[in-house]
């Protein structure tokens, strides 16, 4: 299933003297046309061409990870499911749906949740797509905290050996698997947006976006295991919970020194209870640079008001002090999926684009009329939204009467 | 005190084009800058340095031309850097990178704290600062919007978490992600700026960090980039134009699904 882990190096000072095609036990060399030679896949990293070069341009790099035999040993798929309120998370929810997708029916999927009391979680996770609920339940982890959930972690891991690691690109997520991905020397891929398995020969493929969402990159981690991905929230899809689905749940014995470290919670403060959550709401309306002060957005608000929906805002608002961060859509803010989004002094940075182009329709004000926006919206509406935005609240306050 | 700020030289991805055929990055004449995120990690550290007495030595891996940040972080106030520099460290993903960077803070030793900003802004990862404490052994606080307090033993740090503020007490030594809440960082100042036009910045290597070519860099990053690509972009749709109450006219139909064609 796997290539050998390491390479052949093929040094610049290469003649191309064809002696190492004729040692070479499998055929994996040749020359080439620019008379260097040239190792295909078929090369088992046996290591005999290097010593018969006499101009020592061949070298053998067995770099890192585990051969076939140990990759194979790891199967099935484990989802860290967060928990908030002592329910799951939305995102738990999302992962579950997305293991389930790359599981395609043949792999176990192992929801994994660390909690002071899990409540009717593990229930709650079956019916989202779960085989398997693994529950860690003691009173010290009411909080997250590093130390412990990388030890459980890394204890259900090297127990389970799941081939595939899924966890949310939160603040819980991003913290701990960097730390798991060292504990365990295997790879990880942070905030991806997309993930499948390749049916050539069955690895992971993480679709990430980075440089603030100009490029995607695909990455694998072909030579070790676990492959882990941290996911971004409000970008996969839950599944409508079944209630006949079955599994089990299997409680991890915690211990007192599982659970210690040399970091704790003192306090938590919850954040005020006005908080929005953007990523929540069927309808978003966001107000970019065109909004020009932080006083216009009350029309904005108005609007939301009327069709029920929440206001969202570009970075360059948020940057300028208009509009508080969590609302922010984007690449270093939140990403949304509402049914309708309304781009309203937006001119359509990719570095917004990437945080609402899943949206069902994306609606468009801008002045610009080549305003990057257009170019991707369901609908465009080119003039001034100091018009256009009073002239839509009349309008609705009319056919309401 | 001894404190490391760990940073990086990105492009600034403000400036980055990409090639549409083959969906690589144009780096050509794109500037490159000192991560943005890594100015409050620097604040912050030279903030308690100011305050506890001690050094701020700043790092980067990176090529050789990285050792310009090295230069604006000294002219800012750090007492002295160091560049991670060797060919065998290119192509490193974050485990590979932190190992590396784990090391050269061995290499430092008699570290209290070492900062990183939040992210860097061309991979965006958040995981090196975590992989640097794991590879450490030392314990972490990431998201870092406020430090309350610090001493030779402990610190207590603010998280900033999707759901409120985690107050969060851990021992020295101590690896810290900080983000833009914690402060407002400094500009260079011109005694500053001339003392980093003088420094003295060594380079660090392969076996200066005791390190072997199968644990950095390329061979010793555990993923790799196989494709990369352009977002895959949503086609536009109708595009109005009209008088401000045609327009919200039409918007209203859509809005309030009343016009048939939404």
């Amino acid at each position: 299933m796997h290539k050998m882990s390491g390479y052949l190096e093929i040094r610049e000072n290469c003649t191309g003297c064809g002696i190492c095609v004729r040692t070479c036990p499998v055929g994996a060399l040749s020359v080439n046309s620019k008379r260097k030679a040239e190792v295909s896949e078929d090369c088992t990293l046996c290591s005999i061409c290097v010593d018969s070069c006499p101009f020592k341009s061949l070298a053998v790099h067995h770099s890192f990870g585990g051969n076939k035999e140990e990759l194979e040993k790891y199967s099935g798929i484990l989802v860290l499911c967060e928990m908030r309120n002592h329910s799951p998370d939305r995102s738990a929810y999302e992962l579950l749906g997305e293991a389930r997708k790359l599981s395609a029916g043949s792999k176990e999927v192992t929801a994994l949740i660390i909690t002071d009391d899990a409540s009717d979680a593990a229930e709650k996770l079956i019916r989202a797509g779960a085989d398997r609920v693994v529950t860690a339940v003691h009173r010290n982890l009411e909080h997250f905290s590093t130390e412990p959930w990388n030890t459980i972690l890394t204890h259900v891991i090297r127990t389970d050996k799941p081939e595939i690691v899924l966890a949310a690109a939160t603040t819980t997520g991003r913290d701990v698997m960097p730390r798991v991905s060292k504990s365990l020397d295997t790879g990880l891929t942070a905030d991806c947006t997309e993930l499948h398995i390749d049916p050539k020969n069955g690895m992971l493929m993480q679709t990430r976006p980075a440089f603030g969402g100009n490029i995607m990159a695909t990455i694998v981690c072909d030579r070790t295991r676990p492959q882990m991905s941290t996911v971004r929230p409000g970008v996969m899809k839950p599944l409508e919970p079944d209630c006949s689905r079955t599994g089990r749940i299997v409680e991890l014995q915690i211990t007192d020194s599982m659970v210690a470290g040399r970091s704790r919670v003192l306090e938590f403060i919850p954040s005020q209870g006005d908080e929005v959550d953007i990523t929540e709401a069927e309808t978003v309306i966001s107000g970019g640079r065109g909004m020009k002060d932080p006083a216009n957005f009350h029309m904005l608000h108005e609007l939301a008001h009327l069709l029920g929906a929440t206001v969202g805002a570009s970075r360059a608002a948020v940057d300028n002090g208009w509009i508080e961060y969590p609302r922010q859509v984007g690449q270093t803010g939140k990403t949304v999926q509402p049914k309708i989004y309304l781009a309203v002094g937006i001119s359509g940075a990719v570095q917004h684009r990437v945080g609402m182009q899943s949206s069902d329709v994306i609606y468009a004000v801008n002045k610009d009329p080549d305003a990057g926006i257009f170019q991707f919206c369901s609908h465009g509406f080119v003039g001034d939204l100091f018009e256009i935005i009073p002239a839509l609240i009349k309008e609705i306050k009319k056919r309401r009467g | 005190m001894k404190f490391v700020v760990a940073i990086k030289q990105v492009p600034d991805t403000a400036e980055v084009r990409i090639d549409p055929e083959r969906g690589t990055l144009i780096r050509d004449g794109v500037p490159s800058i000192m991560n943005p995120f890594d100015t409050y990690a620097l604040e912050e550290a030279m903030k308690w340095r100011d305050d506890l007495g001690g050094t701020v030595t700043v790092i980067t891996m990176g090529p050789p031309q990285a050792e310009s940040v090295l230069r604006e972080a000294v002219s800012m106030g750090a007492d002295d850097a160091v560049l991670i520099s060797d060919r065998a460290f290119a192509g490193a993903d974050t485990w590979a990178t932190s190992h590396t960077i784990a090391a050269a803070v061995k290499k430092i030793g008699g570290v209290d704290a070492v900062f990183f900003g939040k992210q860097a802004i061309d991979g965006d990862t958040a995981q090196t600062g975590p992989s640097v404490a794991a590879s450490l052994d030392w314990p972490q606080i990431t998201f870092v919007g406020r430090v309350r307090t610090l001493d030779v033993k402990s610190i207590i740090a603010e998280r900033y978490v999707e759901t409120g503020v985690q107050v969060v007490q851990a021992d020295l030594p101590v690896v810290l992600t900080i983000l833009k809440d914690a402060n407002v960082p400094r500009v260079p100042s011109l005694r500053g700026k001339m003392k980093s036009r003088k420094a003295e910045i060594p380079v660090w290597g392969l076996s200066d960090l005791g390190l072997s070519p199968d644990e950095t860099g390329l061979n010793g990053s555990p993923t790799k980039v196989v494709v990369t690509s352009t977002p895959e972009a949503r086609t536009g749709g109708a595009i109005h134009t009209g008088t401000a109450d045609e327009l919200a006219c039409k918007l209203a139909d859509l809005l309030l699904g009343e016009g048939g064609d939404a």
